[in-house]
């Protein structure tokens, strides 16, 4: 028996076997389709890169060379260098850690906040209901990309505020929608079973609610990312993310500004670099999505 | 009555301000199966729905095996008490496996050797080992419910409420279904409150039954009645007349007779 049909029995044996089993149809489905293959081969482009930095990038990110500043893309420079005569090329592939350790931190923190809150304000429904949405409601309401501002602003700027910042923001998004997954199912029959065979309320949330919410909590998640990288971006952009040297592509744009007309390509590599990883996670949601929601692919 | 399975006292249940039962009283036996009949909205499931604790707003007394019942769920209340539910493709979670489910209960109370009363357990209800790792959607509508039975009984309640167990199957399997109850039922001397709008089912399955019209019950007749139609209230001949007279004639149970149980 090969492995492809162990994974795809019909009577799986173990538990393992079945759960793999899901995994290998859902991944097998995500591969038809076409533009997620290619989001997911941006995002391991990126991961590979953020991994492999030294070995790729040809050049130190931080180390400066006055001499050869602000030279245009060369077969020496493939992005050409910036003002202090840095090589973009070594820089951008240097910023994909930074930009990939923001976009998990943000998803690892966030994700899972607004998940619990929303299935528990779901969940009891009450007042609990409303406390929980009501301190929603006031961070929904407020814009995300000044809401980050003014956290930077009293935390000090900073990579790891930053962050912070962004998490704090993105979190109250995930919490309505974990809500409203959670209201479909909240009476439903498999739930009250649960509370007849004496289930208590955390272990209803965390083991029947909770699952539920995940599917379209990731894809609302791998979509997200690309706003995620804005945001970051844009707080570097700014001066209130990561402080140079650090190589992030915000902050590479922002010092690119200045020479945007004669030297275009120490603002618009970075740039491309950004558009290319949004676009992946862009790419990779909307195949999840297919795969994932409940409406869409029925009960797989 | 010590020997009330389930005794219900001036039981008024309501859903916000409307209510939707008013002053029912009855007693089921310890090892008696007894029938709720009714039309759609006489109240029938609710009243399962309170005994089982899901309907936490009503006044009244409701007792069973001689226990005072409170307005919620408790985990004490499962260990006697189990229900299974009306349409068996809502009522399993879609994201767990059979084995999840069946061993979920056991996991809950602390019971230990799961894997071997689970295996014990689908070939109670007659459902083959290798459906065991199986999610919901890789099984049809009368294996789900068995599996919904299965998870009832993991427990071992000795009161079982059966909130329309096959009006969402075929007749076929309805009657597979059926003769699984039966078996269960005679094999570890179970009480079945059930309630089912379907009078051949009644008169198949179950000892006395309580006709319910606008959340009142009309009429409380030995399963007899429905042999030769001697019902006292007019609401209840109506619907025995609407239900086509004698039972015996009806289709399901020419079904249930003619298929056996293959477990």
């Amino acid at each position: 028996m090969s492995t492809r049909d162990w994974l795809l029995d019909d009577s799986p044996a173990t538990l393992t076997q079945a759960n793999l089993g899901r995994a290998w149809r859902m991944f097998s489905a995500l591969m038809r389709n076409p533009l997620a293959v290619a989001g997911l081969l941006i995002i391991l482009l990126l991961l590979a890169t953020a991994l492999f930095a030294p070995w790729i990038a040809p050049e130190s990110p931080v180390g400066q060379n006055l001499q050869r500043r602000l030279l245009p893309p060369s077969a020496e420079h493939w992005m050409g260098t910036d003002e202090l005569g840095r090589d973009i090329f070594s820089r951008v592939v240097y910023g994909s850690r930074i930009t990939l350790m923001i976009v998990a931190l943000v998803a690892v923190i966030s994700a899972p906040l607004g998940l619990i809150i929303g299935a528990v304000a779901g969940y009891f429904g009450g007042w609990v209901d409303r406390i929980l949405m009501g301190l929603t409601d006031v961070f929904l309401s407020l814009p995300k990309l000044i809401l980050a501002l003014a956290f930077v602003a009293a935390l000090g700027p900073g990579i790891e505020n930053a962050i912070i910042a962004i998490a704090i923001t993105a979190w109250p998004a995930y919490a309505r929608i974990a809500r409203a997954e959670t209201l479909t199912f909240r009476n439903a029959e498999y739930i009250q079973a649960v509370r007849l065979v004496g289930g208590s309320h955390g272990r209803i949330i965390f083991r029947h609610v909770l699952p539920l919410c995940t599917s379209s909590m990731i894809v609302r998640v791998t979509l997200d990312m690309a706003g995620i990288i804005l945001t970051a971006a844009g707080l570097g952009f700014l001066g209130l993310g990561a402080q140079p040297p650090l190589p992030e592509w915000g902050a590479m744009i922002s010092r690119g500004r200045t020479f945007i007309l004669d030297q275009w390509w120490v603002a618009t590599m970075p740039g491309f670099a950004i558009i290319l990883v949004s676009l992946g996670f862009c790419f990779l949601g909307d195949g999840l999505r297919d795969v994932l929601d409940p409406k869409q692919g029925g009960e797989k | 009555m010590s020997s009330a399975a389930i005794s219900l006292k001036d039981l008024d249940i309501s859903y916000g301000d409307t209510k939707v039962v008013r002053d029912v009283s009855f007693d089921v036996a310890t090892g008696e199966s007894f029938a709720l009949v009714g039309e759609s909205g006489s109240g029938k499931s609710t009243v399962l729905k309170a005994i089982a604790g899901l309907a936490s707003d009503w006044t009244g007394k409701i007792s069973v095996l001689g226990k005072p019942r409170g307005h919620g769920t408790d985990r004490a209340f499962s260990e006697t008490c189990q229900m299974v539910f009306q349409d068996p493709y809502a009522s399993l979670h879609p994201r767990k496996t059979i084995d999840t489910v069946l061993s979920e209960p056991l996991a809950i109370h602390g019971i230990g050797k799961r894997s071997e009363k689970v295996v014990e357990m689908l070939g109670a209800v007659g459902l083959d080992q290798r459906f065991r790792f199986r999610f919901p959607h890789q099984l049809s509508g009368g294996q789900r419910q068995r599996v919904a039975i299965a998870r009832a009984l993991m427990l071992e309640p000795k009161v079982m409420l059966l909130d329309e167990p096959t009006s969402a199957l075929d007749v076929s399997v309805q009657a597979e279904i059926l003769n699984l109850l039966k078996r269960l039922r005679r094999e570890q001397g179970l009480t079945y409150l059930m309630v089912t709008h379907n009078l051949p089912v009644v008169s198949f399955m179950c000892d006395r039954m309580a006709v319910m019209n606008k959340g009142r019950i009309v009429e409380i007749a030995p399963k007899t009645a429905l042999y030769d139609g001697s019902f006292a209230d007019p609401y209840t001949r109506d619907l025995y007349a609407a239900s086509g007279g004698n039972p015996d004639a009806g289709p399901v149970i020419l079904a249930a007779s003619e298929t056996k149980d293959p477990a």
